[in-house]
């Protein structure tokens, strides 16, 4: 290996031959042997490490920087026709311990933040005594109690985020709005509903923090978060508290178990009032009863009485039978039939067939129902919607009772002609009464706003015969009627009293429903509105008595609320006060 | 030769350094990012407090009674009042 140069007679010390190293050549390769295989361990350790375990170790990294990140999202606000809130969710935070770390607190320290939490220390320790690496200390905590909490950093006490529901209208809208349970679960009423819609999906993203958990990067696909829709309800709040309102005010005066009440647009089928009392807040829902929950005006049926009459008169004038002024002899106020008899409240003369409905006979409108066969007085409750649910999609909703014609006995048949044998729900009542107010075409009710143009309804009557059974509906609120507390200041009204019987066990019960169902204005009906009182007990019974006055008060309010300009003659304060046009 | 690759070297290093800078500025830029995302969310969810204790303020049974009680408002009757023409 060393390169002698210059072989010449004198040395230089280094060049001296003796010094010469004479290695042999196996040992430098050995050398070079050995370090290759050093390398090659190295390179096959780097290949195991690199791709053949890659996954594990690229996992450990990860769960060292990377963070996968939950984006809540919001569920979506129930607003009313004009943007008002009635349900929306808010923010709170849930507090939570690790409670190996937390149980490093001092006493002062759990003393302040069991404080700050409203809790006992002793509620505080037992929660915190616990072996898991996890317990909640307090869930839906108020933003700015959490932030205090943050800012004195408790050892082992950690936050996140939650959202809670609010009601802000409480007790008026429980019914038709309902409420969720945990997790965003709606339970009842709209929340249910319209539980797909209203429900967000919350998204999430990868992320790399550094040293003090700042996001520094953001790593592959990103998922957004899907709030929930909002669900704007055809619901007026406005008109909802009236409604609500005077409904309570109507039971507690009538000392009733219970009431419902419904205001719905007849141009366009939408709800703009749906209240039921008993009520209760959805805000706090412990010691809830069973009674308190009930959406009567939806899932209850009862047998509505004479509210039904109109439809009988209705098909008598559609079907030629009688007219407008035919007149019937109601004398002497009892008919039999069959085995059974069938009487009137009051006793009544000759009356025309508009008489009939304005004083609620129930001898006249057994006989102009009699002219009938039994399947067209079916097919009409039928294409009224009787015996079907009323599609609004609202959990909970009945069909009622409306048995097959084919065996009806004349007894029924007469009965039903004044509304004992059937059973209804008030919003198919409401809906029914929607071919008054719309020229004998039934409108398909709606829970939601009608933002394009509402849809048609079903023809079932002739808009003659409409005209003509509104003037008796009209005749009904006048002093000569069932029903004269029911009318309205500055406006024409009509409507129908419902006095029914309620069945207990199968029997007819000493106890009452009374009912009122009107259209307003006469002129060109934009609402029907209909009140049911259940087992009122404070002296009267009637349903002109009983509901009357909170039709009067509910559509007066609501007409003046949308604006409706009055279409009743002018009348001067003193000068035949209480006496009406017509 | 060695002047050639010395060049080469001052670009890979210069390279080296931009791409750290330019790595940072993002990473500053995110973060400024992300806090400005923070606080939109933040005043999303403070819009919906506001409006939320808006509706509880103007709730209609809280304004019937201040109508009724301390503004002394009735509901006019719609009957013309006896002289009015």
């Amino acid at each position: 290996m060393v390169v002698r140069r210059r072989p010449q007679r004198g040395h230089r010390f280094t060049e001296s031959p003796v010094l010469q190293l004479a290695l042999q050549g196996w040992r430098s390769r050995t050398v070079g042997l050995l370090l290759m295989a050093a390398f090659l361990a190295l390179v096959a350790r780097g290949f195991y490490l690199q791709v053949i375990n890659n996954d594990f170790l690229q996992q450990k990294g990860d769960s060292r920087y990377l963070r996968d990140i939950q984006i809540s999202a919001s569920r979506g606000k129930i607003v009313d026709r004009n943007g008002d809130m009635l349900a929306v969710s808010t923010p709170m935070q849930t507090i939570w311990a690790i409670p190996a770390d937390a149980r490093t607190m001092s006493g002062e320290q759990k003393r302040r933040l069991a404080g700050l939490l409203d809790m006992k220390v002793r509620d505080l320790d037992g929660k915190i005594a616990s072996e898991k690496t996890f317990a909640f200390v307090k869930r839906q905590v108020s933003p700015e109690t959490a932030d205090r909490i943050a800012t004195l950093k408790f050892p082992g006490v950690h936050q996140e985020r939650e959202y809670r529901r609010f009601y802000p209208t409480g007790d008026m809208t429980a019914h038709i709005v309902g409420f969720t349970g945990v997790d965003d679960k709606g339970l009842e009423g709209v929340e249910l509903a319209f539980q797909n819609s209203l429900l967000g999906r919350p998204g999430s993203r990868t992320v790399i923090r550094d040293r003090r958990g700042a996001i520094v990067e953001d790593v592959g696909a990103t998922k957004p978060p899907r709030d929930g829709k909002d669900v704007r309800l055809a619901l007026d709040s406005k008109i909802q508290y009236l409604a609500f309102s005077q409904l309570k005010a109507a039971v507690e005066a009538n000392k009733a178990k219970a009431g419902g009440a419904i205001v719905v647009d007849a141009r366009t089928g939408e709800i703009l009032a749906l209240a039921n009392w008993p009520t209760y807040n959805p805000n706090n829902r412990e010691h809830l009863s069973g009674a308190q929950l009930r959406n009567r005006a939806i899932t209850d049926t009862f047998e509505p009485g004479s509210v039904m009459k109109p439809f009988t008169a209705a098909l008598a004038l559609e079907k030629g039978k009688v007219r407008f002024d035919t007149v019937i002899n109601c004398a002497p106020g009892r008919i039999t039939i069959g085995s059974a008899t069938i009487s009137d409240a009051h006793q009544h003369g000759a009356l025309t067939v508009a008489e009939v409905i304005q004083k609620s006979s129930n001898v006249g409108t057994t006989k102009i129902a009699l002219g009938f066969a039994p399947k067209e007085m079916w097919d009409m409750f039928d294409s009224l919607g009787f015996g079907q649910a009323p599609n609004l999609g609202f959990p909970g909703e009945v069909n009622g009772r409306l048995r097959p014609w084919k065996n009806w006995r004349p007894i029924e048949q007469a009965t039903m002609s004044y509304g004992h044998g059937i059973a209804v729900s008030l919003v198919q009542l409401a809906r029914a009464y929607t071919v008054f107010a719309h020229d004998g075409e039934l409108m398909p009710l709606s829970l939601t706003k009608i933002e394009d143009t509402p849809p048609h309804g079903a023809r079932i009557f002739s808009p003659q015969t409409m005209r003509e059974l509104r003037i008796m509906l009209e005749m009904a609120v006048q002093p000569e009627g069932t029903a004269p507390k029911a009318r309205v200041a500055g406006y024409r009204v009509g409507g129908k009293t419902g006095t029914a019987y309620k069945i207990e066990g199968g029997v007819y019960a000493r106890k009452y429903i009374g009912s009122f169902v009107g259209i307003a204005p006469i002129s060109d009906p934009r609402l029907v509105v209909a009140v049911m009182i259940d087992e009122p007990s404070g002296g009267a019974h009637y349903g002109g008595d009983v509901a009357g006055p909170a039709f009067s008060q509910i559509v007066g309010g609501a007409l003046r609320t949308l604006g409706v300009p009055p279409d009743a003659p002018i009348q001067v304060a003193d000068a035949g006060a209480g006496k009406g046009k017509l | 030769m060695l002047r050639l690759n010395m060049i080469l070297l001052m670009i890979v290093v210069i390279g080296a350094l931009g791409v750290v800078t330019s790595q940072h500025r993002a990473r500053k830029l995110f973060q400024a990012l992300e806090t400005e995302q923070e606080r939109a969310r933040q005043l999303d969810v403070e819009y919906g407090q506001l409006q939320l204790e808006m509706s509880t303020w103007a709730n209609h049974p809280r304004i019937e009674k201040i109508a009724r009680e301390r503004l002394h408002m009735v509901t006019p009757s719609s009957a013309v009042p006896k002289g009015a023409p």
